[in-house]
């Protein structure tokens, strides 16, 4: 099963090679990782997505509340929530493709922010499968370079993840 | 009070109440021992090898519950520490390491003896720390002994940089009374509905077992256990590391479980309805196959580690808690039921364990003409009156030790559990006599395990610890040559240990006193006048069988119902 798991810990260096080390040295596995300080800058929030039957994730999530940085936790697979994931592709688009990859833009809502004679900068938010559709509708040989975030999440409804 | 980092390391140990640091100078800490060399409240113990001085702490702290403390310089002062480290890590014990780290300028830079220890160490330390300015150091000794003692214990990391203890640069010191860290509360209880879920479980039990572990020795909690163990009449199987926390010589205790258990201890495992797990890990030198362990019983699991519970196996009542406040509620709600145990069912269960008992599993040639490690172990008890601190080496003598020496007190049995660390025992003993200058110390010892630290004779010398060593010298890795009989049809490869030293020379030479003793008629004569040596170290080399194996045995990945008992004997 697909986790992904909302991560409050200590904005301090070496916090976040605590939990990769977590990672690499109990075998578990980890598809994706994004952190960043929050607005609390003494507060780092991590959204981590890994795969694992429901002992492993039961193990992933106690021995990651075992870390001392880490503050507070929560599985957002345990209910409803909502992903975002940010990608920003450069496409080739030259004479005769730039309209038909204009117009792909457009039906996924994306954005472009660089152009050059050649190329197009797209900027696309979604869930990670409409990316994914994205980036075979452009064709293989018309992707030039691709950047993604990784997921982000956050639960539905009134509750925050706060200390 | 205007102090310098070096003295404000000095001061904060003080204030921790240090008594003793384990240590080994270097260019990185030199600023330290130079405020160390000018006070006296905390005793610098200089050792031969940084193993020595992280196995010395972890001895310190394993005998007295304290926190042990070590000094190491950068670089390899660092990495020689590490292997102690991780013994005191698998183990769960209270240890602070101070290591000293090259200037912070040159971090990074790949400077003269630096190596990245926060990083080498982050995976075997319950926390590690880098402290990057002189004003941190309070604070971050304050967290970091909090750290190492609470909740579940463990070794934690101090790397220092040579210029935070710059001794120019002055601060005003003073320590914090109270830490506060939001990310870290150790549970203080055990939740009561699930403690009564338990009580209620274990009255209806039928075939009750209490297994027992090293989280009961480590939280001191002897006294609660015997009371409740005494109380339901139950009985009861420790771990090697919960050794001592319920006396070895009570009518209830079935011996050790698991590998090298008793027959009768993995017999009520594999047959019992309600296994009461207290402060164990379920480790796999326990469990065996975790698919036929403890098949028809429901499970209860007390430990302070969440991470723990239903780690390997599955359990039913899980109890998050310190051992004793859970051991103490499950006695006052036993209490408030009113509630007795089963009394003709649980009569019937000690019937069956009686019968199991019969199979006289430790049962070992006693008329032997060479002598039996078995042999030299009960002599130990006897001149001992099973009253002696016992430091192990891993091994066969190790396991003949934890079978032999029935400990009745806990905090008396240590050694390296769950990294296995050959080299422990001697150094382990010298942080044991430090803590406990008057009592007797045997360290149970291999001839292949003693050369790992045996440096360590020197450090004795000079500050005169007392230790009996008992080497069980059996010419081979004895627990290697026995898995190669087992497994590889006796090809030996690689596990002789050629060209020994004459230990007793060796043992002279260090200024201490040798003996060799071959015969099991002199064995007790020579031990006695060992242990009333009293301020003399003496190496006992006992020449032993060479081809004693460790029974009963579990083949690794076997259920408890699967035991070899005897040379030659088929599975029972
Ligand atoms: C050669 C060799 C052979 C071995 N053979 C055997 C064998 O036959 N049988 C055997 O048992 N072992 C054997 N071992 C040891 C084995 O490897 C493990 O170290 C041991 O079984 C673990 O013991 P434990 O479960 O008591 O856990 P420990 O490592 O002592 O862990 C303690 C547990 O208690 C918890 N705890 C700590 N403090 C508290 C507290 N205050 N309150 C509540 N819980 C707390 C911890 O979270 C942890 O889960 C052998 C080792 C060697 C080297
Ligand atoms: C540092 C280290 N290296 C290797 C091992 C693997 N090992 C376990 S027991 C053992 C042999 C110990 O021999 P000895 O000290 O003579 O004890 P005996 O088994 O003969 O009693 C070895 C090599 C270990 N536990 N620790
Ligand atoms: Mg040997």
């Amino acid at each position: 099963m697909r986790h992904i798991i909302s991560i409050l810990l200590e904005n301090e260096s070496g916090a976040l090679s605590r939990v990769a080390g977590l990672f690499s040295a109990r075998g578990y596995n980890i598809e994706s990782l994004t952190v960043a300080p929050t607005e609390d800058a003494t507060l780092s929030r991590m959204t981590l997505v890994t795969r694992g039957d429901e002992a492993i994730i039961e193990q992933i999530t106690k021995q990651l509340n075992k870390l001392v940085e880490v503050v507070k936790l929560l599985d957002l697979s345990d209910g409803p929530h909502i992903e975002r994931e940010m990608m920003m592709i450069k496409l080739k688009a030259e004479n005769g493709q730039r309209d038909e990859v204009l117009r792909l833009v457009e039906i996924f809502r994306g954005k472009v922010v660089d152009v050059t004679d050649t190329t197009f900068v797209v900027e696309l938010t979604g869930k990670s499968a409409k990316l994914d559709a994205f980036i075979k509708a452009a064709q293989e040989e018309s992707v030039v370079e691709v950047v993604r975030s990784g997921p982000l999440g956050i639960a539905r409804g009134s509750k925050g993840l706060k200390l | 009070m205007e102090l310098s980092g070096a003295e404000i390391v000095i001061q904060c140990l003080k204030e921790e109440g240090v008594e003793f640091i384990f240590g080994y100078p270097g260019g990185a800490v030199l600023h330290i021992y130079d405020a160390l060399f000018s006070q006296q409240d905390v005793q610098h113990i200089l050792v031969r090898h940084e193993q020595g001085a992280t196995h010395a702490a972890d001895g310190y702290a394993r005998s007295t519950g304290k926190p042990g403390v070590a000094l190491v310089t950068s670089g390899p002062g660092a990495t020689n520490a590490v292997t102690g480290i991780a013994t005191a890590y698998m183990d769960s014990i209270p240890m602070v390491v101070l290591t000293g780290q090259v200037p912070s300028p040159f971090i990074g830079s790949d400077a003269f003896q630096e190596v990245d220890t926060v990083g080498i160490t982050r995976p075997c330390v319950k926390h590690n720390f880098l402290i990057k300015n002189v004003h941190d150091i309070a604070a971050t000794f304050r967290k970091a002994f909090y750290l190492a003692t609470s909740g579940r214990p463990g070794p934690v990391v101090i790397d220092i940089p040579k210029d935070v203890t710059d001794p120019n640069v002055k601060i005003p010191f003073s320590y914090p009374k109270k830490i506060k860290m939001r990310s870290y509360n150790p549970v203080a209880k055990g939740h009561l509905g699930q403690i009564r879920r338990a009580i209620e479980l274990m009255l209806n039990a039928e075939r009750p077992v209490f297994y027992t572990g090293g989280g009961v020795v480590l939280d001191d909690a002897s006294k609660q256990l015997v009371d409740l163990v005494r109380k339901l009449g139950y009985p009861i199987t420790s771990t090697l590391m919960g050794l001592g926390a319920y006396p070895g010589s009570d009518k209830q205790f079935l011996g050790m479980l698991g590998m090298h258990g008793t027959y009768e201890a993995n017999m009520a495992m594999h047959e019992t309805d309600v296994l009461i797990a207290i402060g164990a890990r379920f480790d796999d030198r326990v469990t065996g196959q975790v698919a036929s362990f403890c098949p028809n019983a429901t499970i209860i699991h007390v430990d302070i580690d969440p991470s723990s519970i239903s780690k390997n196996v599955r359990v039913d009542v899980p109890i998050v808690g310190p051992v004793k406040k859970v051991l103490s509620d499950m006695l006052g709600v036993l209490d408030e039921s009113g509630g007795e145990p089963k009394s003709a069912a649980l009569k019937r269960w000690w019937k069956q364990i009686d019968e199991w008992r019969g199979a006289d599993c430790l049962k070992y040639d006693r008329n032997s003409k060479i002598i039996k490690p078995q042999f030299a172990v009960e002599t130990l008890h006897r001149v001992t009156k099973g009253d002696a601190f016992v430091a192990s080496d891993v091994g066969q003598h190790q396991m003949f030790a934890a079978q032999f020496y029935q400990f009745d007190k806990p905090r008396r049995w240590i050694n390296s559990g769950g990294l296995g660390t050959m080299g422990f025992g001697l150094p382990a003993g010298m942080g044991i006599q430090m803590a406990h200058p008057q009592a007797e110390v045997a360290v149970v010892t291999g001839e292949a395990s003693i050369q790992m630290c045996i440096q360590e004779l020197a450090t004795c010398k000079q500050y005169n610890l007392p230790l009996k060593i008992m080497l069980l010298n059996n010419g081979y890795m004895g627990m290697v040559r026995q898995w190669q009989e087992f497994f590889y049809d006796g090809r030996y490869s690689h596990s002789y240990v050629d060209s020994l030293p004459d230990f007793v020379k060796l043992a002279e030479s260090y200024g201490h006193v040798g003996m060799k003793i071959e015969k099991p008629e002199d064995l007790e004569g020579a031990m006695k006048e060992a242990f009333g040596m009293k301020d003399r170290l003496v190496f006992m080399d006992v020449v032993i069988d060479p081809a004693e194996n460790v029974y009963p045995m579990i083949e690794a990945g076997k259920g408890h119902h699967e035991m070899y008992l005897s040379p030659g004997s088929e599975l029972v």
